[in-house]
């Protein structure tokens, strides 16, 4: 037995590797290709995550995939996970409807450093369906804004099409609480906001960037050019943190299937500060 | 609204910070402020470009006109940037329309005014080149960006998120 299972064990016993049942109440298309879940759990036992989390989902038959927590976690009753189909297993969780059963492993892995920014100003900075895994942020932050100094989210997607959360949002942005940006990288007709890509909102945050704590998720080079942009704008690297979601097995540190370098990501990450991960961000193969 | 003289304004950019103040009282002698509204071209693909902006206040669309398309932006920009690069290089002529999407309010500086100083002056031309140089390198990278298309989904190219 390795380190993961023997904390587990001791924990009672159950290594976490047999999922719980779920029923879908509800989903939602948010893009052509994306769809939230909201499921409930059949044995009624709350699933409680901190931002950042990911479960296992999965369908009997067809596989299992990591999926990043994207509810509200002061509401865990209710389980949110948006998921984009790009094969057999998201495809298939796209395609439920209400009342279809699925199992649930999890909540696993650390979550974002919320601690981090508290008197500070966060930054959130997402691209395409990186907003899923920091919404949980906005959530908790806009809860406990009076923690912090500002709250401030930097949002990139492909094409006006394709943003995410449009409805949310656009209430983030109105409410006196957030400075929310939006940019998207291809510009049509419809769209009269930002054409630009989302690292280049970084110089215009502002206040000074050593009071700053940045939380950044997306395509791995679009953290990649991120972070650089808080970097060259005069953030310490220390202060910048990213959500590393390579491909997964077994989600509890057994398998090492996820393993980057030094870390498992399933069991030290998927999030982890900037300076653990800046010779390992963008490299395919370890 | 604040109004704030010439000087003030140069001074308050980045991109002039630490000149001597004999350049700076130069730029001031270049510089105008300009006034446009919403859907106001500043350039137009073509013209002459005779001068660059410092956005104080609006958005400013750079456009592509497409024949059998509609306009295309390539680019927003917004207060505290800079508008227009195509003053540095021969043959001086704007490469995108620049058009305001709301009611802007910049700073304009007469570029042949500043080239005829570089030129004069090379050790001030240095200065200025090396200031836009990370102007335009963060231009490139950024189309470089647009153009690798990263939020495309994996079968495409790579996952967002
Ligand atoms: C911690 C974590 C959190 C995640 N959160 C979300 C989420 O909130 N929403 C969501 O839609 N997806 C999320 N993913 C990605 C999701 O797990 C994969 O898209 C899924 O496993 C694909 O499985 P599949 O059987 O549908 O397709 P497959 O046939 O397994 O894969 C289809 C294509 O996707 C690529 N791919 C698979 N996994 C990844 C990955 N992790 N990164 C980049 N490319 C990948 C494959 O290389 C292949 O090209 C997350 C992944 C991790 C590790
Ligand atoms: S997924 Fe098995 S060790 Fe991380």
């Amino acid at each position: 037995m390795n380190d993961a299972a023997a904390a587990l064990a001791e924990q009672g016993g159950d290594p976490g590797l047999v999922p719980r049942p779920f029923e879908v109440v509800g989903t939602r298309r948010e893009l052509d290709d994306v769809v939230t879940l909201e499921l409930a759990p059949l044995d009624g036992q709350a699933l409680t995550f901190l931002p950042g989390q990911f479960t296992m989902l999965y369908l009997p038959g067809i596989g299992e995939i990591p999926i990043s927590i994207s509810g509200d976690p002061a509401r865990p009753e209710r389980l949110v996970q948006t998921i984009r189909s790009v094969g057999a297993v998201s495809e298939a969780c796209c395609a439920l409807q209400p009342g279809a059963r699925i199992g649930v492993r999890g909540p696993y892995g650390r979550g974002w450093p919320l601690e981090a920014a508290l008197g500070r100003h966060l930054i959130v900075l997402a691209g395409g369906l990186g907003l899923a895994p920091t919404r949980p942020i906005v959530t908790w932050a806009l809860e406990n804004r009076s923690k912090l100094a500002g709250l401030h989210l930097l949002y990139g997607a492909r094409t006006p099409d394709a943003v995410l959360y449009p409805t949310q949002l656009l209430g983030w942005a109105g409410a006196e609480a957030a400075n929310v940006m939006v940019t998207v990288d291809r510009h049509s007709d419809q769209w009269s906001g930002r054409v630009g890509v989302v690292s280049d909102l970084v110089p215009e945050l502002p206040f000074d960037p050593a009071l700053g704590t940045a939380m950044v998720c997306g395509p791995e080079v679009m953290m990649r050019f991120s972070l650089q942009a808080l970097e060259g704008w005069g953030m310490a690297p220390a202060q910048m943190y990213v959500s590393m979601e390579r491909n997964m097995k077994c989600g509890i540190g057994w398998c090492g299937h996820c393993q980057l370098g030094p870390h498992l990501l399933c069991r030290d990450g998927p999030v982890l500060a900037a300076p653990q991960v800046s010779d390992l961000i963008g490299v395919w193969e370890l | 609204m604040e109004i704030k003289g010439l000087a003030e304004v140069l001074a308050a950019q980045p991109l002039f910070a630490g000149l001597s103040t004999e350049t700076m009282s130069f730029l001031e002698s270049c510089a105008k402020n300009e006034v446009f509204e919403a859907g106001v071209f500043l350039f137009k693909a073509g013209g002459q470009a005779d001068r660059f902006f410092l956005l104080r206040e609006g958005d400013v669309a750079l456009e592509l006109q497409i024949p059998g398309r509609a306009r295309l932006t390539v680019q927003s920009v917004h207060p505290g940037h800079v508008v227009g690069a195509s003053w540095m290089l021969p043959p001086y002529s704007w490469r995108f329309d620049a058009r305001a999407l709301t009611a802007v309010r910049a700073t304009s500086i007469d570029a042949t005014c500043l080239r005829r100083k570089c030129d004069d002056n090379p050790a001030l031309g240095y200065e200025v080149f090396k200031r836009f140089l990370p102007i335009l390198a963060d231009r490139l990278q950024a189309a470089r960006v647009q153009l690798v298309d990263l939020y495309a989904p994996p079968g495409e190219i790579g996952r967002a998120g």
